[in-house]
Order: structure tokens, then sequence, then C-alpha cells
């Protein structure tokens, strides 16, 4: 159980896929104008993370890794060469099947997540987990517990940062800065306050 | 004196008025005016306040409220320089300050308050004519070309930055460093009130981060060459409280403040006073205070009681965390900063809590760093508009129920 708490607190902060791997940013900077935006989108990512990365950990098992085909007599079958287009083929179709199945039984979630649940195939948070997973070879629970983490880290992170553009809506940020550029500014400040994580090891 | 400086005022005023010589330096002429004298300004129409109190005199209460702690701080830096210059022998110190206290006939008597602090004065004053200067020409720039006004918020980020170092840092790292803080920190986002990370803290971070050899460790704490001493932090680091005592640390010197540490963060009894009068003049929050000892003291009863076989940070009691590196300096200085903090009542109570319990994490569970509290600061700061946002929301959602029948 300790090593599990350990896994997700290093996801969350110490890992954080925004501030610490500098991941997803297109969405990270593009979503954060509103905190209610961002807890949707956060949350969207929460969910898709959580799903893919144990889904993807299953696939690359049971299916790619050397070794998987030992049972059908083919020991030194290699697919890992495959990894990249099955997990982004995972992504996509477990969005897609989410997306339907909120549609059907979910409206009011439907509606709130929106255009984020399709954005999110393509977001590079969701892929970067299932890499991770498969590079720091993971069971099956890890990758759940990870997948979580990091889909919560990086929610933490935008809401965040769109609390702080809210507040800093008023301030006076000179032209050439406006809008992408200030935002680039607060995520590497963010940063350096999450650079108190640095260093700690579980 | 004052009507010739009013005078003065009054005649070149019209050289920086619109239309004049030298109008690009409006806020250079505006700056230096209302830091001698009160403007003349009032508001036209309501509300109204009658109060003496305004931004610039808020500010220079700060300044005031740090001087306790930056006289002990240049005291106990020249205490331990002689003291290590009894120890290792030395007769006269180095460079230009050797010469200029040999002149002087000073000397470097450790039992001499007054060697002592003007040997700490010697690397206080360059320190901070340094962050002055190259802030202050910042501001200037940036109050010239987008023409606002500069604002007494500098003196403040000025002082506290000078007292967070360490009393040997190179010039040229100050300089970088202050420049760090208020460009990137502050003035990016439109100056004063604006920004949303303390920018005494930010160009510390920077510093701290970017130049860690000259910034922590052992060596740099008395600035006198070849000696060596750790801060009681890192001792408790390495051995818990233990170490602390074996190396002749009680908790009243840590209290009183004769401890190795950065300029001004070691006397916890002058920032005490400095607090009472901030507190007494309501410019601190009392809540934000009162969260981050509520927040320090339950996390750090929290590790003493779980207790660790491996990490002997974990059995240092509160009243040791107290004490010991930035806390309290931070504690009073740092983390009440308005703008940077929560401005709600009940954010600000959380905002606190939030430092306390990272400050005590920071330096209990990472071994990189043995001070957590401007890491702890930053860190709350991120968070600070996220809080206010939650607590708004509830607010809303609570007078909303209470105002619609059902």
């Amino acid at each position: 159980m300790e090593h599990y708490i350990s896994l997700f607190v290093k996801s969350v902060f110490i890992e954080n896929m925004a501030l610490a791997f500098f991941l997803g940013m297109c969405s990270f900077l593009a979503v954060s104008k509103k905190v209610e935006t961002a807890i949707g989108l956060g949350i969207a990512v929460i969910v898709v993370q959580t799903l893919t990365v144990p889904l993807n950990n299953l696939v690359y098992v049971h299916v790619l890794k050397e070794g998987a085909w030992e049972w059908a007599g083919l020991p030194d079958l290699d697919l890992s060469f495959l990894g990249f287009l099955s997990y982004i083929g995972i992504i996509a179709a477990a969005v897609q099947i989410l997306e339907m199945v909120l549609d059907k039984f979910f409206p009011a979630l439907y509606n709130a997540l929106g255009i984020f649940l399709p954005l999110i195939t393509v977001n590079c948070v969701i892929l970067a987990g299932s890499l991770f997973m498969v590079e720091r070879d993971y069971h099956f629970a890890e990758s759940v517990v990870y997948g979580l983490g990091s889909g919560f880290g990086w929610a933490l992170a935008i809401t965040a940062l769109a609390g702080i553009r809210e507040r800093l809506r008023y301030s006076d940020v000179p032209d050439g800065l406006q809008g992408l550029g200030i935002a680039f500014i607060m995520t590497g400040l963010m940063a350096l306050g999450f650079m108190a994580f640095s260093g700690v090891e579980l | 004196m004052k009507q010739t400086i009013r005078r003065f005022f009054d005649r070149i005023e019209p050289s920086f008025a619109k239309g004049g010589r030298l109008e690009k330096f409006n806020a250079v002429y505006e700056a230096f005016d209302t830091f001698f004298f009160t403007p003349a300004d009032v508001t036209a129409r309501a509300p109204h306040a009658r109060d003496g109190i305004d931004l610039k005199r808020l500010m220079v209460y700060v300044v005031l409220a740090a001087m306790p702690a930056a006289l002990w701080g240049m005291y106990n830096v020249g205490l331990h320089a002689n003291e290590a210059m009894a120890t290792l022998g030395l007769q006269s110190a180095s460079g230009w300050r050797g010469a200029l206290t040999d002149a002087l006939g000073i000397g470097y008597d450790p039992q001499s308050i007054w060697a002592c602090f003007w040997h700490g004065l010697l690397y206080f004053l360059p320190i901070y004519v340094v962050t002055m200067v190259v802030g202050l020409g910042w501001e200037m720039l940036f109050a010239a070309v987008r023409n606002h006004e500069v604002n007494e918020g500098f003196l403040v980020t000025a002082m506290l930055y000078t007292l967070t170092l360490p009393a040997t840092t190179p010039l040229w790292q100050v300089a970088l460093g202050i420049s760090f803080g208020v460009v990137i920190g502050k003035e990016v986002f439109g100056g004063t009130g604006k920004n949303f990370l303390n920018p005494a803290l930010t160009g510390r971070a920077f510093l701290y981060f970017a130049y860690p050899m000259s910034q922590s460790g052992d060596n740099v704490w008395v600035p006198v060459d070849g000696y060596s001493g750790a801060t009681a932090l890192s001792l408790g680091a390495a051995g818990g409280e233990e170490a602390i005592r074996d190396a002749g640390i009680t908790w009243m010197d840590a209290f009183v403040g004769t401890i190795e540490g950065s300029l001004g963060e070691t006397s916890t009894l002058a920032i005490a006073i400095g607090a009472v009068f901030l507190l007494y003049t309501r410019i601190a929050s009392w809540r934000i205070m009162l969260g981050v000892l509520v927040g320090m003291i339950a996390t750090a009863e929290l590790f003493n009681f779980f207790g660790s076989q491996t990490n002997p940070m974990f059995s240092l009691p509160w009243y040791w965390h107290l004490v010991l590196g930035g806390y309290a300096f931070g504690l009073v200085y740092m983390a009440t900063d308005p703008v940077s903090a929560a401005m709600t009542n009940a954010g600000r109570l959380i905002f606190g809590i939030l430092i306390g319990i990272m400050v005590v994490l920071i330096r209990v569970v990472n071994p990189g760093f043995p001070e957590g509290m401007m890491l702890a600061i930053l860190f709350a700061n991120t968070f600070a508009p996220l809080i206010d946002h939650f607590v708004v929301q509830a607010n809303i959602r609570r007078r909303l129920q209470r105002t619609t029948v059902p």
C-alpha cells in the first residue's frame, strides 16, 4: 500500500507532467483562461489517463513485449516496435468509446466536457503517460495508480494556472507579451515553485 | 530645510511635466517628490477615506519593521566573522574591508559590539547598495518607458531580498538575482500589485537554483576565507536535534539569533519585534501568520509522531523549526506580502496553513534542500489565486442558498 501512495505522490508532485516535464503544453496554455473550463479539461484528462495507461499496459504486457507470445510457441517475437502505433490507436479508440458511453448514459457530464474529450486524443500528456509506463516497466496495479496520479497532477497544474490567469486579467502586461507570452512566463515561474519537490526520493 | 527641498522640487517640476524637456523622466521625479512629501492629490469623488496611510507609507512601514532584523543581521555576521578570524589567528581582514577597518582603527574584537557591527555593515552595505541601484534602475526604466509611477514597493523588495542572502554572495550575483526578481517576477506583469509571486523570493530562488555553490552549503555563511560552518538546519538534517545541541547551539541561541545563516534571517527575536509592529499597524494579516504557525506545528507534530529510523529530521520538534533557518523571516515578512498572498480572509488561513505544511515537508522529506521556507512560500503563491477562487465560489453558493426561497 505504501508503495502505491508514494507512487501517487511522486506522479502528482515530484514528476508533475506539466511543471516538471512540460508536457501537454498546447492545451495547458490554450485552455487555462478560466478556472471552470480548466477544471473540466483537468477532469477529462484524469479520466482518460486512468483509462488508457492501464489499457496500454495490458496491451504491452500481453501482446507487444518480448516473449509475450511464448504461449503460442513464439518466444523470440518482439512486437514493441509497434508500440507508438498501438498506444495512440488505443487512446483514440478509448476516447471515442468513452465519448459514446458518456453521451448515452451521462449526458450532463458529456456536455460539461464538450469539445475537450476528443481534443484529449492528441494531448501529449496521455501518450507520455503510456510511454513512461512502458519505460519504467510498471505492472498493472502500478499503471492504474500512475495514470490517476499523473492525470491529477496535470489537472492541478492547469487549474492553478487558470487561477493565476484569472487574477492577472487586469494586469498591465507589455504589448508583445500579452496572451501566450505571459502564460509561458507564468508557467516558468510556477515550475520554480514546484522545484520544492525536486530531489525528494520516495 | 523643508522649504528648500520643496522649492527645489517646485522649480524643477516644469521640465518634467508634459511637454517639458525631461518629460521621459517624469516617473523618476514623481518618485522622489512623493518620497519626501505627502502628495497633495485628493480623491475628487466618493468614496473618501481619510487615512494618512497610502501605498507608499505602507511599504515604508514594512521596511521599518525589517530594521531590527537587519541591524541584528549586521551584528551577527560581524560577530561570526570576527570569531572565525580569532580562531584562525588572522590579524586583519583581506581586501578593502580590511584596509578600511585598519585605517579607522576599529579592530576585530568579537567581544566588542561596535567592531562586530562595523564588520557586518561592510558586508551588508555593498549588497544592499547593489540591490538598490540595479533594482531601482530597472524600476525607473520600466516606469519611464511604460508611463507608470515608481513605487515604494521596491524598497521592501530590496530590503527583504538583501536580508535573505548569505553575506558572501558575489555582487554580480546580487545584481543578477534582483534583476530577475524585479523584471520577470514583477515588471512583466505591469508592476506593483499585478504580480503573483513575491519578487524578492523570485530573485532569491533564481540565485539559489542558478548558483547553488554560493547560496548554500557550509562555506557561504561566514565571510572569512578558509572557514566553514554549517547552519543549524543542515546540522539538523544530518543528525537531528542532538547534532544541533552537540554543536553548542541551545534553543535560546537560535531564538536570539547568534547562529549562522543569511544576513537577516537568524534572529527570531528581532523578527518577532517586527511582527508585533506589523500586526499593531495591521499591515500584515494575522490570519496568514496564524495559518503558517498552525500548519507548521501540526505537520511537525505529525512527523514527530510517526518517527523514522533513518531520517533524524522526523523527530525535530516544532519549537526548533520555529527558530531555525528562514522560517520566522518568511512567516513575518514574506508570506504576508499582500499582493502574492491569498486575498480573502478564509483564503489567507488556508494559504498560511499550506505554507506551514510545505515548509516542514520540504525540510524533513526533501534531502536536496535543508531549508524549505522560500520554496514553500513560492509554492503557496502559485496556488493563492486558486484558493481565493474557491473561497469566492463557496461564498456565492452559500449566499445564493440563503436568498432563494425553496
